[in-house]
């Protein structure tokens, strides 16, 4: 209780943090209670198209005459649920590798960081791109995709604090008390090693709504779900006479993706007090 | 100094031979995890062949073969650059994307201009401003620009500029059916690149500001800065002439890094504006369901990654020769 509020207090100081937190407390509740208080099928052709906002469509109609705010609400859900999963996908698997390579050392140590530094090389979108393309676009297929292609930088991370705290004395005791590598590195070592690494994964969950809003773009979403870079990408072919249609949905990425970077900076400068000065 | 540069240009030179082998089985690897063979897909393409038939095909394909003497026979062919035939056009895989990448490198080249003029001198003032409102409003422009998908960016600026103001071209790379002199055909292209060069340049010149600003007030610190600032030297000539030199070595390293991100916007871009490069033929491979031509442009373009990195690594060694020393 007493460290939940001294992070707090850390926290607070960084008054664009505290600004991105409500901001993104509300942006989750609307997509997760809003679909309920709103219960307007975001796939049903309910008006005429190409609407300007009015009291009956909040926000108006897109090309087949389908109410935007309810794709908007239906969309962060989506939105979210794959910014978040990807990013705890890539955390544990940046972790595991990033730990097996760090704890280790030697051989394992330079095979594991040879694939990670391969996988950074690989132009990431593009072999996301492929990657569901092949498996046809699915939430799963497109969150693994997203997972698969972000997971490298989490290794590096994971791999110096692992190795960081390799020898120090806590662990050498460990060791001494006769415990397996594998308690001493998920127990002991890991809760150490986590706060920098929960940075790097809040910022992801930015970089993943990101890509999942460009794939999207590009008709690679699970079909039978609305996503805000779906919604952008059908707006498109009306931009000439009816821009909003387009300009709604990605003003809903442009503010979640910053108030999720204002958090993460947030907790970089609450979970890392030494960077505090600059 | 000459005989050291050869050994670390030939050490990193054979650091490319994993890399590329690496490509090499995940391309590979992605191929046979796709679902039906080429046989198969040729065979449904024919309006359902006899198993007979299909089983020919598989053979003359030599997809009959163990899956190891498959993977030396399409390394064989990777090496000697033979990506295989597009399914849907008809055309080698290589001739396509060759058709389409001095459109890409043109849009990216620019775009990297863009993001290294404009990213490096908002983060000098930025730093030199540390805690003024230039500093501020860099610092939020930056973060606007972090969190705007480059595709809905592009789409905004079209908007914008060519549908409301109608100054500058909605897509496309030249106008079409005009006959033009050299010089007008340039300065046409370069019209038709302004917005989605800015719209892929402007998300990295946001990254370079704040990566060169946190760089600079980093240098700031250091004992050559109190040095400089003791003899007296003015405030303007140390950052621009000591310290910025010094901070600029971070970004040159992250530009090398980012090429492969910068592929992926550019996709995008390409796909808004349509700009004929490899990004739209992407799309376009996506659309057809071309998996020989998506395969062959992931490929290509991880190969130019990691020739940029290379490239970058030559050129780092050459501007810090404590590098090559060790």
């Amino acid at each position: 209780m007493k460290r939940t509020l001294h992070f707090w207090r850390r926290y607070r100081r960084n008054r664009g943090a505290v600004v991105g937190l409500v901001l993104l407390l509300a942006i989750v509740l609307a997509a997760v209670f809003g679909p309920m208080v709103y219960t307007v099928d975001p796939f049903d052709m309910i008006g005429r198209p190409a609407q300007t906002p009015s009291a009956r469509f909040p926000l108006g109609t897109d090309v087949s005459g389908r109410d935007i705010l309810a794709g908007l609400l239906h969309g962060g859900r989506v939105s979210l649920l794959i910014g978040v999963a990807a990013s705890l996908c890539a955390t544990t698997l940046g972790v595991v590798v990033g730990a097996a390579a760090g704890y280790c050392g030697r051989g394992s140590d330079i095979l594991l960081m040879r694939l990670t530094d391969f996988f950074l090389t690989i132009p990431s979108f593009v072999l996301a791109v492929v990657i569901i393309a092949i498996f046809r676009p699915s939430l799963i297929s497109v969150m693994s995709a997203i997972a698969i292609v972000s997971w490298p930088p989490v290794a590096r991370l994971a791999r110096a604090e692992f190795m960081a705290h390799r020898d120090r004395e806590y662990v050498q005791a460990c060791r001494a008390m006769g415990m397996s590598d594998f308690r001493i590195a998920a127990r002991h070592i890991l809760p150490n090693a986590l706060p920098p690494v929960i940075v790097v994964s809040s910022l992801l969950v930015a970089t993943a709504i990101l890509t999942e809003s460009g794939l999207s773009f590009l008709g690679l979403s699970d079909p039978n779900v609305v996503s805000w870079g779906y919604m952008i990408g059908i707006g498109r072919t009306m931009l000439r006479t009816a821009w909003w249609m387009s300009a709604i949905p990605g003003m809903a990425i442009l503010v979640t993706v910053l108030c999720i970077n204002l958090v993460g900076e947030g907790l970089s400068d609450a979970l890392n007090p030494k960077l505090q000065e600059r | 100094m000459s005989s050291l540069s050869l050994g670390f240009v030939s050490v990193r030179l054979l650091q490319v031979v994993p890399s590329v082998l690496g490509i090499a089985v995940l391309n590979f690897a992605l191929l046979h995890l796709a679902p039906g063979d080429a046989a198969e897909i040729i065979g449904a393409q024919s309006g359902g062949a006899s198993k007979e038939f299909v089983d020919e095909l598989r053979r003359s394909f030599g997809i009959d073969r163990p899956l190891y003497q498959q993977f030396f026979i399409y390394l064989g062919k990777l090496l000697t650059f033979d990506l295989g035939m597009s399914n849907v056009q008809q055309r080698p895989v290589l001739d396509l994307i060759a058709d389409r990448m001095p459109a890409t490198l043109l849009l990216m080249l620019t775009a990297i201009g863009i993001a290294i003029v404009v990213g490096v001198l908002c983060g000098v003032v930025a730093a030199m401003r540390h805690r003024k409102w230039v500093d501020t409003i860099v610092s939020v422009l930056a973060l606007l620009c972090y969190a705007t998908p480059q595709f809905w960016l592009g789409l905004m600026l079209i908007v914008l500029f060519s549908v409301t103001l109608g100054v500058l071209p909605s897509g496309g790379m030249m106008t079409i059916g005009a006959q033009m002199e050299p010089l007008a055909r340039a300065l046409d292209i370069g019209r038709h690149l302004v917005l989605p060069a800015l719209t892929l340049g402007l998300f990295y010149a946001a990254v370079y500001a704040r990566l060169m600003r946190a760089s600079m007030l980093e240098v700031y610190s250091s004992d050559f800065i109190t040095t400089a600032r003791a003899k007296g030297l003015s405030e303007g000539r140390i950052s621009l002439t000591h310290a910025a030199r010094n901070a600029l070595m971070p970004v040159v390293t992250l530009g090398g890094v980012q090429i492969g991100h910068m592929l992926g916007g550019s996709i995008l871009v390409e796909t808004v504006f349509g700009w004929p490069g490899l990004g739209r033929l992407l799309f376009d491979g996506l659309l057809q369901r071309d998996l020989n031509l998506l395969l062959g442009i992931l490929f290509i373009s991880s190969i130019l990654v990691v020739l940029c990195n290379l490239l970058v690594d030559l050129v780092y060694g050459l501007l810090d020769p404590r590098i090559l020393a060790r």
